[in-house]
């Protein structure tokens, strides 16, 4: 096991210094440089040129990559120049918020979803199978964005249960019921389309696996129901579930920058919008790399999950 | 009924959430007494005047800081600040400030000469200790600032290398706030995020992304200000901030999107308005193509329905623009300048004197951009405008930095006109970069429409180097008769800045300047 996950390590590698060049070349060839952006109607090209070299923007394509590939390797981000604070305070204090909003979302998407997916195999074609089959197309077909600015309109502006936008109240304490409560309206507006996803899937996956020899035999052997398809059928059908999840991880993590523009959470999504309009160079490769570097553990994570739960997969 | 067992689990426990949730019920909180919590547009960049170039910073800065001079509240006109009385030498070029007495710095250091001439020092002279506390993109301000020197505590004295008539005006402007030597030697680059100034507001905490909290300043020269506490918050989304407010989240939002007007009318809240140094104009290419006929620029302004732009997309959030200079300049304004009116008739007859019937017109539209109001929207009616009078309009749309870098190096070769907006501190600024034959994108300046006329020219020229204010008016309003004339634009509208404030917040009120005063603001 050992030898493998090194392995996936290690091929981690080329594909996170494609993304940096990747990333790289993009900031560099998108029109319009920081210096337009900072100046703006006073952008004359006498002083654009004074602000891009005191911003060390002056040198050639191929040295500042490798200058900031390098001072990346050596843990150096750089700084932002439109928040003038180093880039990795800004990323890791972004990414924390993106990580819980991001992190509710995927389990409430896990859990609703498997289990509105099972309730519709042991079902199909029942009543319940047919309310949640509808619920879940509806779910997939509401842009989350949308979804949002209508709870907000609903829950914050009329019946003011939850508070409209941030992650921390301006006055009061800080504790865990606090951020529950900023935190309801957005986790449950990022769930939704990844919820139905992962319930369609589940769904047709325990359907295929309900079908096989071994659940017949176990029914045979006269285990009760709800042990056949929670403990048996489940397990097997995971296999094809949990790549699944690993991609909707990605899904959940993207689709987070609607929701953090919609409800003003102070997460990643929405520092990497606001860097990019800015042409906040280092800010945004520096989010970039380190968001994909998280992603790609994630998948290797997932990957090794898998392989444990079907060693066939490990070769 | 087996397999529901654990739905039904998943079931009680998101119950379970959402009643804790509510239980904690902090979501209709009111805002405390003596605190202001202001919507703001976005995170600020810094809280360092020299280095920061947004709107938005600037509402946070002006509470903080002060300059030598400050914009005389309601006008555009320069009265006393940190200076508390100037003098200009004959030939224009030098300027005596004599300093306020007993002013410190929120960090309890002294307000003097030797500051004011730190302040300039650090963002003119490229030997100076802390000009790597920079970069300082808007220094150009001053550069025609020679050198600073300190005659004595109370007195400081500006050389300049040639008469410039602005410079007043720009010491009014954030670029000439004044910060605490103490400080910036203390925190270097971080001076940003440990601002010190002698404003009526003392720094108290920034809580990235969430909020910039400020204090009441009790020892303020010009009376300590009636709130305690300030708290800025960003709100990109316009939506989210309107939400923020009508749920009471904030006290005051600034940029009150036109479509969300509507439901601030009733008692609970009051609408402020206040026209501002901005204009919205289309930049038309004078060199070639049909814009190159004076008749058919001027068939172009009679085209163009301004009032429905304003009042239809605008909701009546600007009004309609007559010339280059927008009448908050007051004192410069030509009041005998009325905009071109709607008249299709007439453009059609222009345009078939010039024989431009059925020109291919390439359009560039920007997306969204800093005071470009409505853009996408403003430019399809201007489209249907001139379509209607027999143009054929093409539109290009470009995000924003995108669009500057087409425009800024000039129209030539690419497109006939393009969407413009500028805000800026002086009536000079605008035309002297946007409206000059020197001003053409191959010699560094704004005028992306290759306007020429030797006698504008000759006007901004002397109006630069003139320090009686009378005539330096005179010879803007003669400017504004032959641009008006000549129509190197069409002049659309002047933005009317806004701002919501929730009816517990009194003595507010929006300045022509855009900047946020909040020292007089009371709330109950």
């Amino acid at each position: 096991m050992t030898g493998y996950i090194l392995k996936r390590l290690v091929s981690a590698i080329p594909v996170l210094l494609g993304i940096s060049v990747i990333v790289f070349l993009i900031m560099a060839l998108i029109p319009g440089d920081p210096a337009t952006a900072i100046l703006g109607s006073y952008a004359t090209p006498e002083n654009v040129e004074k602000l891009n070299r005191d911003l060390g923007l002056d040198q050639g394509l191929v040295a500042r990559y490798f200058i900031w590939l390098g001072n990346m390797l050596q843990g150096d981000f750089g700084r932002s120049f439109a928040l003038n604070r180093p880039v990795i305070d800004e990323v890791l204090d972004r990414f924390g918020a993106t990580l819980i909003l991001a992190g509710t979302s995927f389990v409430l998407c896990s859990i609703l979803g498997i289990a509105a997916g099972v309730v519709s195999a042991a079902r199909q074609y029942g009543f319940a199978d047919k309310a949640i089959t509808f619920v879940v197309l509806l779910g997939i077909s509401i842009p989350s964005f949308f979804l949002g600015m209508m709870m907000i309109l609903i829950f914050a502006v009329k019946l003011r249960w939850f508070p409209v936008s941030g992650m921390w109240p301006i006055y009061g304490d800080r504790n865990f019921l606090v951020l529950l409560d900023h935190l309801a309206m957005p986790a449950l507006a990022l769930a939704v389309v990844a919820t139905g996803v992962v319930a369609r899937l589940a769904r047709s996956a325990m359907l295929e696996v309900l079908r096989q020899d071994f659940i017949r035999t176990a029914r045979a052997k006269g285990v009760r129901e709800r042990r056949v398809i929670w403990r048996h059928a489940l397990r097997a059908a995971m296999v094809s579930i949990i790549p699944v999840l690993g991609i909707q991880a990605g899904f959940v993590l993207s689709g987070a920058v609607y929701i953090e523009m919609v409800f003003q959470w102070p997460g990643v999504g929405r520092m990497l919008v606001d860097a990019i309009l800015k042409r906040d160079i280092l800010l945004v490769q520096g989010g970039v790399v380190f968001i994909a570097a998280c992603y790609v553990m994630f998948n290797i994570l997932v990957d090794v999950a898998q392989a444990l739960l079907d060693p066939r997969i490990k070769t | 009924m087996t397999f529901l067992t654990l739905p039904r689990h998943a079931l009680l426990a998101a119950t379970a959430a959402t009643a804790l949730a509510l239980a904690a019920g902090t979501g209709s909180a009111q805002t405390p007494d003596d605190v202001l919590i202001v919507g703001q547009i976005a995170e600020p960049q810094a809280l360092d005047p020299a280095a920061v170039t947004a709107v938005n910073d600037f509402r946070i800065l002006m509470n903080m800081y002060d300059g030598l001079v400050r914009y005389k509240d309601g006008t555009l006109e320069v009265e006393p600040a940190l200076a508390s009385e100037w003098s200009i030498s004959e030939d224009g070029t030098v300027y005596t400030f004599t300093l306020r007495e007993g002013v410190t710095f929120h960090d309890g250091s002294a307000f003097d000469a030797e500051a004011v001439k730190f302040n300039f020092d650090r963002m003119l002279d490229e030997e100076h200790p802390y000009h790597d506390t920079g970069p300082f993109p808007l220094a150009f301000f001053f550069s025609a600032v020679q050198d600073v020197a300190v005659i004595d505590a109370q007195t400081v004295q500006f050389t300049l290398n040639a008469p410039y008539a602005p410079f007043l005006t720009n010491l009014a402007y954030p670029t000439g706030l004044i910060v605490s030597p103490a400080a910036v030697r203390e925190h270097g680059a971080d001076f940003g995020r440990n601002p010190s100034g002698t404003g009526a507001f003392t720094f108290d905490e920034w809580r990235s992304n969430e909020a910039v909290v400020v204090q009441a300043n009790p020892d303020y020269w010009d009376g300590a200000p009636e709130l305690q506490t300030v708290v800025f918050r960003p709100i990109t989304d316009a939506n989210t901030r309107t939400a923020e407010m009508l749920a009471g989240g904030i006290d005051l939002m600034v940029e009150v999107p036109p479509v969300a007007l509507s439901e601030f009318q009733g008692d609970a809240f009051s609408v402020h308005e206040q026209a501002g140094p901005h204009v919205w104009f289309l930049i038309l290419n004078a060199k070639e193509g049909p814009f190159a006929d004076v008749r058919v620029r001027q068939a172009a302004n009679y085209a163009v329905n301004k009032q429905a732009i304003v009042d239809d997309v605008l909701e009546g959030t600007a009004e309609v623009a007559a010339g280059p200079i927008p009448p908050a300049f007051a004192w410069a304004y030509n009041e005998e300048l009325a905009p071109y009116p709607y008249d299709p008739d007439r453009a059609r007859e222009l345009i078939a004197e010039a024989g431009a019937e059925g020109s291919e017109l390439t359009f560039y539209v920007t997306e969204g951009g800093s005071g470009m109001l409505d853009p996408v929207a403003m430019g399809t009616a201007i489209q249907a405008d001139l379509q209607a009078v027999g143009f054929d309009v093409t539109i290009e749309t470009y995000e924003w930095n995108t669009f500057l870098g087409n425009v800024n190096p000039g129209l030539e070769g690419k497109a006939d006109m393009a969407e413009m907006a500028w805000m800026t501190n002086d009536p000079d600024t605008l035309p002297f970069l946007a409206l000059r034959t020197e001003a053409w994108p191959d010699q560094g300046g704004f005028n992306s429409g290759y306007y020429s006329n030797p006698e504008v020219d000759a006007l901004l020229e002397a109006a630069r180097v003139e320090t009686d204010q009378d005539e330096r008016a005179r010879l803007y309003r003669e400017m504004q008769v032959i641009v008006h004339e000549d129509a190197p634009w069409v002049f659309v509208a002047n933005w009317k800045q806004n701002a919501v404030t929730s009816d517990r917040v009194e003595d507010f009120s929006l300045q022509p300047s855009f900047f946020l005063l909040l020292d007089d603001v009371t709330k109950n």
